[in-house]
């Protein structure tokens, strides 16, 4: 790991100033995931910035009636919240599908959000890697042995295929969470949907943020509380893994009818994937087998699966159907 | 505003009820600290990147990976190491379990799951309910420390045996 200095700001200002005023300065969280890839010489950092004395970690209710969620408030207490368990019960479900307890009992909701993905040639600096340095070429997409599972099906371009890890922001994603982030310049409100750049040509910005933007909150519209709303896990082991497919889901009914519905997918695109096409195709519609396996093949038709991780399609059309089956029972 | 101009900071933190004042690198992790600065070797470095758990200790009364944790980050922090048996009844409770059951083998990775293990109880104890701990539960929520010898099932067998005498109140 290289030197480098540390301060722990009291106010978001100041915490912004002091990264927008150091080219190499970084925000600092708990540290689960930077300090590790400071270690890795991945991230090298000259200073750090710490955001965790900056009361940001709270929970409370927004005007409207949605929720506020502080950027460093625990994952493991996003998880526990009485009213995310009673009213956005898939946050919880997805923040405790991801990572271990001794991770989530220090990890915050803005580091969750802003973690880099665990691709291995991204991780390791002695391989070329177009995330860490545009144009540098990737490994994972040149080899000729089968494609690593943990790649993407969705969303990937041939500059990087590397998916995204987090559970959380899957979930936030399937919710239309609202970003609040604090710049040089100010704050501004950031729909997550908005929020992950895809890959491109040049994919070392994972999202629209500049350096020095801090993400001071998450807030979640009152529109979709309450909803019958689930989050499933597929991973190479039962707890303690990075996902290979993922789903959010909420939905409400009318009748028989589907009036409306979100769904997202994790760790199969670059970037948390909002299912729009199968959205669309299960609006008003009655959520019987054969309307849910179209609605859903509305959305993988797009899929370009790479040799040797084509079953993830397959996975995904198979989880996303069961999981929309067991909440239109319940919601009806 | 706690800044420092330079690569290293004075840090103060509360070991197994002990205050410990240091002057560290500011890249010196809490494992490194406990380790290295104060000479506490019960607990381990294994992975050293929050995979395998043995470095696993409490802060503040949450279980964490101190090999994440960057010390300078831990300001007045309440640690509490495998070493902190000797004053947490919990602790020897869980230790007499793990010999109980044959919860080892080779015992590396013994100190953080004992850690681990005082945590779990802890956060079980948060959420009510009778404070033991079925096996379902610790095997989910004990898999954040591996064992590469394959203790698990008597681990399990340990937690849930503990998990029961500290609930009854017994020694």
């Amino acid at each position: 790991m290289k030197t480098f200095r540390y301060e722990r700001p009291d106010s978001v200002a100041t915490a912004v100033a002091g990264v927008a005023a150091h080219p190499g300065a970084a925000f600092l969280g708990a540290g689960t995931s930077l300090v590790d890839l400071m270690k890795l010489h991945v991230e090298e950092p000259t200073l750090l910035v710490d955001v965790t004395s900056l009361s940001l970690d709270r929970i409370g209710t927004a005007r409207d009636g949605g929720l506020v969620i502080g950027a460093t408030v625990r994952n493991s207490d996003l998880a526990t919240d009485p009213r995310v368990r009673a009213e956005y019960p898939l946050l919880a479900e997805a923040v405790l599908s991801g990572a271990s307890a001794q991770i989530r009992n220090v990890a915050t909701v803005g580091g969750n959000l802003l973690q880099r993905t665990r691709c291995p040639y991204y991780r390791d600096v002695t391989k070329p890697c177009n995330r860490r340095s545009a144009g540098s070429g990737c490994p994972a997409l040149e080899s000729r042995l089968p494609h690593s599972p943990h790649l993407a099906v969705l969303g990937a371009s041939p500059a990087c295929a590397a998916v995204h890890p987090s559970d959380l922001a899957v979930a936030l994603t399937a919710l239309d969470a609202l970003i609040e982030v604090t710049g040089p310049h100010g704050t501004r409100t950031v729909p997550i949907t908005s929020l992950y750049r895809p890959p491109g040509d040049a994919p070392p910005d994972d999202t629209v943020l500049a350096r020095a933007d801090m993400i001071t909150a998450v807030r979640l519209p009152a529109a979709t509380a309450a909803w019958p709303c689930a989050y499933r896990k597929a991973r190479d082991r039962a707890s303690f893994a990075f996902g290979t497919a993922s789903v959010a889901a909420a939905l409400r009914m009318t009748g028989d009818h589907i009036v409306d519905v979100k769904l997202a997918f994790g760790a199969v695109a670059p970037v948390p994937w909002r299912a729009r096409h199968a959205e669309r195709a299960l609006t008003g519609r009655r959520p019987v087998g054969h309307v849910l396996r179209q609605a859903v093949d509305a959305e993988l038709v797009h899929a370009r699966p790479l040799h040797g991780n084509a079953f993830k399609v397959d996975l995904l059309r198979n989880m996303t159907v069961s999981l929309l089956s067991e909440l239109a029972g319940r919601a009806a | 505003m706690n800044a420092t101009g330079n690569t290293s900071a004075a840090v103060r933190l509360r070991v197994n009820g002990v205050v410990r004042e240091l002057r560290l690198d500011n890249r010196t992790t809490l494992l490194d600290a406990l380790r290295e600065a104060l000479r506490l070797t019960g607990t381990k470095k294994g992975c050293d990147h929050g995979q395998c758990g043995a470095c696993t200790v409490l802060v503040d009364g949450r279980r964490v990976y101190s090999c994440l944790l960057l010390a300078v980050a831990l300001p007045d922090s309440d640690v509490t190491t495998v070493e902190g048996a000797v004053r947490d009844g919990r602790l020897r409770i869980l230790q007499r379990a793990f010999l109980d059951h044959d919860a080892l083998q080779c015992g590396y990775c013994t100190p953080g799951q004992l850690c681990s293990a005082l945590g779990l109880l802890i956060e079980l104890a948060a959420e009510g309910g009778d404070g033991t701990a079925p096996a379902g539960a610790v095997r989910e929520r004990m898999s954040g420390n591996l064992c590469r010898c394959g203790a698990y099932t008597h681990i399990v067998a340990a937690v849930t045996a503990a998990s029961k005498t500290i609930a009854e109140g017994t020694p």
